[in-house]
């Protein structure tokens, strides 16, 4: 048999191109292995071959959706190649998106088998597990030599057309195919093999995991907006210059509560970005941009709002987990009812 | 954050350029942004521009609350 042949995709990043302020890199095509592929190429060996790398930025492709889908399904349509394998994308929130969307246009356009990675709490993992193999990494590049291993396994599997096993044995998030098997012990001694292991308090695998629909009803509308009073919160990590409660960049421990009272407008002088996820200029230049108090601040004084809250609350949404994020959130929520706060703007980086 | 909010009883909305992962987050109330460096702005614009750009957004972001909904919704600038 010939040797497989693999196109990789890879944001600016792990390409080398740059950080944050290259994360509007336009889709582009080279020939061979960048970056990561060299782990995957020495994985594979002689049984397959990355013939192209495709890079794009982060911000590029999750700001141009359309246009950055068509660009890549037409560059790959001449290789024909017989995986397609993108990421892995860790924690970093853009490009597990970049990586789930481009793989189910694969899959779904040219009928190529896809392939990618990430961590758990990755946007990109709950959007696509249903829908592609998706292998569980670990939360940073650091996890690189573990999750190579999996994906390159799994990606030869799925190039030759090869059975897939369980998500447990081959690595992938559950969700995706259910396949039928005989079990050898019937359904009626396994539960109860499973309740008498749970009242010896010991461990016991469920057969059937509930799946997690954590949704909250939408409250009732604001029904006289001249009367309430309003508050920002961001994700956006926009703090007073010198950031004094030293947000970090990614991973914050905590979220800050800042006074604005007497403020009309967010300067370069007074107000910066804390956040270490997305290119900082345009943020340290006018934080307006991400925490508009300026309009708010116009709107409070026609009358449309009845007052902008004196205080607003931040937090860097950076591979921040989902478990920090609830109670910093729930923290907040907290203050603002008992400030009397009646509706929220809520702004994203 | 969004959910812990509007599970206090405060109405809330997100205003955020990649609106499916809002939708993934489970937010209830959702207005596109312009860009994920700046949601609320554009560097390409003069400053009057970029400030009624950004009132356009907060207008619908206030529609967006005075609009009773029975799911998630995705409100476009106008």
């Amino acid at each position: 048999m010939s040797k497989i042949k693999v196109v990789h995709y890879i944001n600016q990043f792990f390409a080398g191109i740059g950080g944050e302020e290259f994360a509007d890199h336009k889709p582009e095509i080279k020939d061979g292995v960048v970056g990561p592929g060299m782990a995957f190429a020495a994985s594979f060996g002689e049984s397959a071959e990355i013939v192209s790398t495709i890079i794009c930025g982060d911000s590029y492709f999750n700001e141009n959706l359309e246009q950055a889908k068509k660009t890549i399904l037409d560059m790959l349509k001449d290789i024909k190649p017989d995986i397609f394998i993108a990421g892995p994308a860790f924690n970093a929130g853009r490009y597990g998106v970049a990586c789930g969307t481009i793989c189910d246009a694969v899959k779904q356009e040219l009928q190529i088998p896809v392939l990618t990675g990430m961590y758990e709490e990755n946007p990109g993992a709950e959007m696509f597990k249903d829908k592609l193999y998706i292998i569980a990494t670990k939360d940073s590049a650091a996890g690189m030599r573990s999750a190579v291993p999996p994906m390159a396994t799994l990606a030869l599997k799925l190039a030759k057309g090869e059975k897939i096993g369980a998500s447990k044995e081959e690595g992938y998030m559950p969700g995706l195919t259910r396949v039928n098997f005989f079990e050898e012990q019937r359904g009626s001694k396994r539960a109860v093999d499973m309740l008498l292991s749970k009242m010896a308090g010991k461990p016991f695998v469920t057969e059937y995991p509930m799946p997690d629909f954590d949704r909250v009803e939408p409250n009732h509308a604001i029904k006289d907006m001249k009367s309430v009073t309003l508050a920002i919160v961001t994700s956006g990590g926009i703090v007073p210059k010198g950031n004094p409660d030293r947000i970090e960049s990614s991973s914050a421990s905590k979220f800050g509560e800042y006074d604005i009272t007497g403020v009309d407008n967010l300067t370069a002088d007074t107000f910066e970005t804390a956040h270490g996820g997305y290119d900082p200029v345009y943020a340290n230049t006018d934080a307006d941009r991400v925490l508009p108090v300026d309009v708010l601040r116009d709107f409070e004084r026609e009358g449309i709002i009845g007052k902008l809250h004196n205080k607003y609350y931040a937090t860097v949404g950076n591979g921040t987990s989902t478990k920090n994020s609830k109670n910093y959130a729930a923290e907040i929520a907290q203050r603002l009812k008992n400030d009397n706060v009646q509706a929220v703007i809520l702004t994203s980086t | 954050m969004v959910k812990e909010i509007e599970r206090a009883g405060i109405p809330v909305v997100h205003v955020c350029t990649v609106t499916p992962i809002s939708m993934t987050v489970g937010a209830n109330r959702i207005v596109p942004a312009v860009a994920i460096p700046y949601p609320l702005g554009n560097p390409a614009l003069s400053e009057a521009e970029e400030k009624e750009l950004r009132r356009k957004i907060l207008n619908t972001a206030l529609s967006a609350l005075e609009t009773e909904i029975d799911g998630q919704t995705i409100f476009e600038v106008k």
